[in-house]
């Protein structure tokens, strides 16, 4: 009787196997195809079937996301650890975008290494025999019907992705964030969607938030981001007395557009700033819960404020904590009681994060800074200068060498504010670094945020810094605070960052501008970069409030964070 | 709610008189509108829902009744009624209308007719946190021949000194030159922060303020004070300046008038040190070449945008007049259709005009409804609506720049714009 069940119960797997095949095959035609040409009338050796499974649970989950995936918001995406990877590409941007042939290379061997990395789920066990016959079977059909069907036994995944035709989806495919893909049009298309369905609820629906509209040719490398004009701001869109964005989030949206308030810490303070008068002058609708309704009326200013500019990653920290504490004030609370909390949170978190963390960063560099030193900083860093006017206060002897570079000419603002200290100060421009370096004994920079793979990304300019000055042996200390840590992982400038206005490098002397009519040259291109990554090799230690750390314990912080919250 | 719009629709018109001594001056019509509506219209098509339109009864009634107003302005006019006998000035106005008013203002005259993006005055108030901010554009030449006056006739201008910053955006120095008598006087302190400024003469004040809700305030408190352009916007220019300004801290118990009038202009939000912070850690100055931070610490800031193409007319005398009837077709697109019989260039034709034969029309605006009868030679004319020229007898040789406006201005067609 007992063997009369275990037969049935044999059976039924049986059945339920070669369903579950049968089924997974017509979903996974294609798919299959290549793994059975690989492994034509081999057993399937223990790591091809898991890779087989792994691979084929990320279709199933990439085509239920695949309607998800236009609702999440960018900052999501960019916030994600998701690898910068140009080897899924999909059909539309292999054949325009040129990316740098080394970047498919490394990212499709990374790719496996990954997959290989998180765990095999454990699959309810078919019997394998089972398996293998059906899959035989599946394979001796398929080839017979399918003449010229190449494929060698020992081919990889990695190489397999790589002459993988173009009409087929990848079968890991890390999704590349919304803003590093502007020459895509159907990014574009969900781009624009995604903002009209943004309104502010209640509205008139026909007003949305505005699109804005790229300018001017960009140079191909960077084809893939956004390039605005300062002469077409949003608000030319908007309703005059703005409605659909609260006014302090507009004002705010220009003063970035327009460069008033540029740098790290500024903006992240006057983010935090437009945010408490937002909550202020909220009002929670009625059968609202402040908790849920506060977020989505978030979620278009922050929309708007990065079609202004493209956010820092410490804005995108300081959002991300701000969503938290609202998502976290339980629905007994009053709303007045609730609004004060999140304005004493928002306080807070400016208070410890920014203000007391350079006051520690300070103490702690001013021991690294000895009397009769000479000091290179580059541009304009609110971080570096705070450090420089306390160990100056401290009675330290030092004098400062700033480095500038065009466009922006920051330098001449952090020269202003140095020497009206009474610190001295000598100014030279980007090409004389290496002349003046032998004179160097440290170097300080900012950073405007550190990656989670040690880079350092900053203003454009800090890698050469940081690249002379360790071929001249010149010790380089980068002084960041914790909130601006990231995890995204770059180790290029080039697939993530931001294109300013291309007429900031038109200069207009005795009446004359030379490039006025650039646009008209059709081999011209001019390109303005915002930021770069310098490399971990390059710097020597990292600042931050919770002490000297090298460069490779980036990721350690963000885990202890992470742990923390 | 960000902005408030008031529309100052008072005014009397003392300077076309002929025009005026029977309709009040923001009921003119201008091609087959009120000169009011174009205001009105240019607030719509920004995006204001409300506006404040402080007026006289007489014109309030003539609103009322007018068709145009009532279909083509579709937002909710809030009419406040002042008296006629024409002593109170804007400022006056403004100060009547306090209560109502809760935040910024937006402060438009009546007789502005302007193809202004308004966002470009909007955003300097807006980006640089500035007290006022307004709109100006460069002077058109009025070159038609004015009816009434014999050949051109300079009356003796009183020009504005206006004088801004090297970037053309901060205002530094406002003057008329009835107020100078002695010549244009410029004080160090502007000079030591702003040392390249620009004076430029030619410039047509659109009376298009944006002011902050602190300086409202302030004019309840200084009752001696009567026109925002006469009175209010030089004092604020020249407070940019004024050396006690700069100064955070107040001495409580200082009695000194201008120290009380510094601190209710004084604009101060919440968490000013929020504010405060952030612009010390950003890398950014209005202003290089001086020790000074951005601004030079200054609180209180006059910006002004300077228009050198587009319409910006301000109709507040007769030759303005004429020149916005003829222009208003390139701000409106008016569909003209007629028949044409020797016609020549300019010419803007309203709907329902009878054209008999044998007329000879040269750039004349025709409104709707008008009856030109046979033989009619009409040079350089404004012909209102509803009216009828006819021949008497024999031709009636050369209406030469004639204006011929209708008593019934409340029959006035019109069709569709833009």
């Amino acid at each position: 009787m007992i063997f009369f069940k275990e037969v049935i119960l044999g059976f039924r797997y049986w059945v339920i196997a070669s369903g579950w095949c049968f089924f997974r095959r017509n979903v996974n035609d294609r798919q299959d195809d290549i793994e059975r040409a690989k492994t034509e009338g081999k057993e399937l050796t223990k790591e091809e079937k898991q890779r087989l499974r792994k691979e084929k649970k990320q279709q199933k989950k990439n085509k239920e996301k695949k309607d998800e995936k236009a609702s999440q918001g960018s900052e999501k995406e960019k916030k994600s650890g998701s690898l910068a990877a140009a080897a899924p590409q999909p059909p539309a941007k292999s054949t325009t975008v040129k990316t740098p042939s080394a970047v498919p290379a490394p990212a499709p061997v990374s790719v496996p290494s990954s997959l290989e990395a998180p765990a095999p789920v454990d699959k309810p066990s078919k019997t394998k025999a089972e398996l293998k016959a059906e899959r035989r079977a599946r394979q001796e059909a398929e080839r017979a019907s399918k003449p010229g069907k190449k494929g060698e036994p020992g081919q990889q995944a990695a190489s397999g992705k790589q002459k993988a035709p173009p009409s087929e989806l990848q079968p890991v495919i890390k999704r590349l964030p919304e803003h590093i893909q502007v020459d895509n049009p159907d990014v574009l298309k969900k781009l624009a969607k995604k903002l009209e369905r943004q309104q502010v609820m209640g509205l008139n629906p026909t007003k949305k938030i505005p699109l804005r509209l790229d300018y001017g040719y960009k140079v191909s490398l960077f084809s893939h981001l956004h390039q605005y004009s300062r002469k077409a701001p949003l608000t030319q869109q908007l309703s005059i007395p703005s409605t659909v964005i609260h006014p302090a989030v507009v004002r705010l949206g220009l003063q970035y557009s327009q460069g008033i308030v540029a740098g790290s810490n500024a903006r992240s303070v006057a983010l935090l700033h437009a945010f408490k008068q937002v909550i202020r002058d909220y009002i929670t609708p009625p059968n609202e819960e402040l908790s849920r309704d506060l977020v989505n009326k978030l979620k278009p200013y922050i929309s708007f404020l990065n079609q202004c500019r493209p956010l820092s990653a410490s804005m995108g920290n300081a959002i991300k904590y701000v969503k938290k504490e609202i998502s976290n004030i339980s629905s007994q609370c009053k709303e007045e009681e609730a609004k004060s909390k999140l304005l004493n949170c928002i306080e807070w978190y400016i208070k410890e994060k920014i203000i007391l963390a350079a006051k520690a960063i300070a103490e702690s560099s001013i021991e690294k800074i000895n009397n009769e030193d000479v000091i290179l900083v580059y541009g304009c860093s609110s971080l570096v200068n705070h450090i420089l006017f306390e160990a100056f206060e401290k009675g330290r002897k030092f004098r400062v060498i700033v480095v500038d570079s065009r466009p922006r000419l920051e330098g001449r603002e952090a020269l202003r504010r140095l020497v009206q200290r009474g610190i001295s100060c000598t100014y030279v421009l980007i090409s004389a670094v290496s002349y003046i370096l032998p004179e160097v004994s440290k170097v300080f920079l900012g950073a405007h945020a550190l990656l989670a793979n040690g880079y350092v990304m900053s203003r454009v300019g800090t890698s050469q810094i940081a690249l002379v000055a360790r071929a001249f042996n010149v010790p380089v200390l980068v002084c960041c605070e914790t909130y601006k840590f990231c995890e995204r992982v770059q180790t290029d400038s080039f697939v993530s960052n931001e294109l300013d206005d291309p007429d900031d490098l038109m200069v207009t002397r005795n009446g004359k501008t030379q490039l006025e009519s650039w646009q008209e040259v059709p081999s011209l291109g001019l390109l303005n970069l915002v930021y770069d990554v310098t490399p971990p090799d390059f710097v020597d230690l990292v600042i931050t409030e919770l002490g000297m750390i090298p460069c490779t314990s980036v990721p350690v912080v963000l885990r202890v964070k992470n742990v923390d919250q | 709610m960000e902005l408030q719009a008031v529309l100052m629709a008072a005014g009397g018109g003392s300077r076309m008189t002929d025009l005026t001594y029977n309709t009040p001056k923001p009921m003119l019509p201008v091609g087959n509108k009120p000169l009011m509506w174009y205001p009105l219209n240019l607030l719509e098509r920004v995006g204001f829902e409300e506006v404040i339109v402080i007026t006289t009864k007489e014109v309030q009634k003539m609103m009322s009744t007018d068709p145009k107003m009532k279909q083509e302005v579709k937002m909710k006019l809030d009419v406040v009624c002042i008296q006629e006998d024409g002593d109170m000035g804007t400022a006056d106005a403004l100060r009547y209308i306090q209560q109502k008013i809760k935040t910024d203002v937006l402060v438009v005259s009546c007789d502005l007719i302007s193809d202004v993006a308004l966002h470009e005055v909007v955003d300097l108030f807006r980006a640089h946190n500035a007290t006022l901010a307004m709109l100006m554009s460069k002077a058109h030449e009025f070159t038609e021949t004015v009816p009434g006056q014999k050949g051109k006739k300079k009356t003796a201008e009183q020009r504005d000194f206006v004088g801004v910053d090297q970037s053309g955006k901060r205002l530094l120095f406002m003057a008329n030159e009835a107020d100078l008598e002695d010549g244009l006087s410029v004080r160090k302190s502007i000079l030591r922060k702003h040392p390249r400024m620009h004076i430029k003469t030619g410039l047509v004040d659109a009376h298009l303020y944006c002011l902050k809700k602190a300086v409202v305030d302030f004019l309840t408190e200084n009752k001696s004070i009567s026109s925002i352009r006469g009175e209010l916007v030089p004092l604020l220019v020249r407070k940019q300046f004024s050396k006690t300004l700069s100064k955070q801290k107040m001495k409580d118990d200082s009695e000194d008038q201008t120290q009380k009038k510094n601190d209710e202009l004084l604009i101060s939000s919440r968490d000013e040190s929020l504010l405060q912070l952030a612009q010390e850690r950003s890398c950014w100055n209005d202003h290089h070449g001086d020790m000074s931070e951005a601004y030079h610490g200054g609180k209180l800031r006059c910006y002004v945008h300077i228009m050198d193409q587009g319409l910006c007319y301000r109709v507040n005398t007769l030759a303005a007049y004429i020149e916005a009837n003829r222009l208003v077709s390139q701000l409106l697109s008016l569909r003209c259709s007629c028949m044409s019989l020797f016609f020549s260039f300019t010419i803007n034709i309203a709907m329902n005009v009878q054209l008999k034969c044998l007329c000879s029309i040269q750039g004349s605006v025709i409104c709707s409804n008008a009856v030109i009868g046979r033989g009619a030679d009409l040079k350089y004319c404004l012909v209102g609506s509803g009216q009828r020229i006819e021949p008497e007898g024999e031709k009636r040789q050369n209406k030469q720049a004639e204006i011929k406006l209708g008593s019934e201005i409340s029959v006035l067609n019109f069709f569709s714009i833009q």
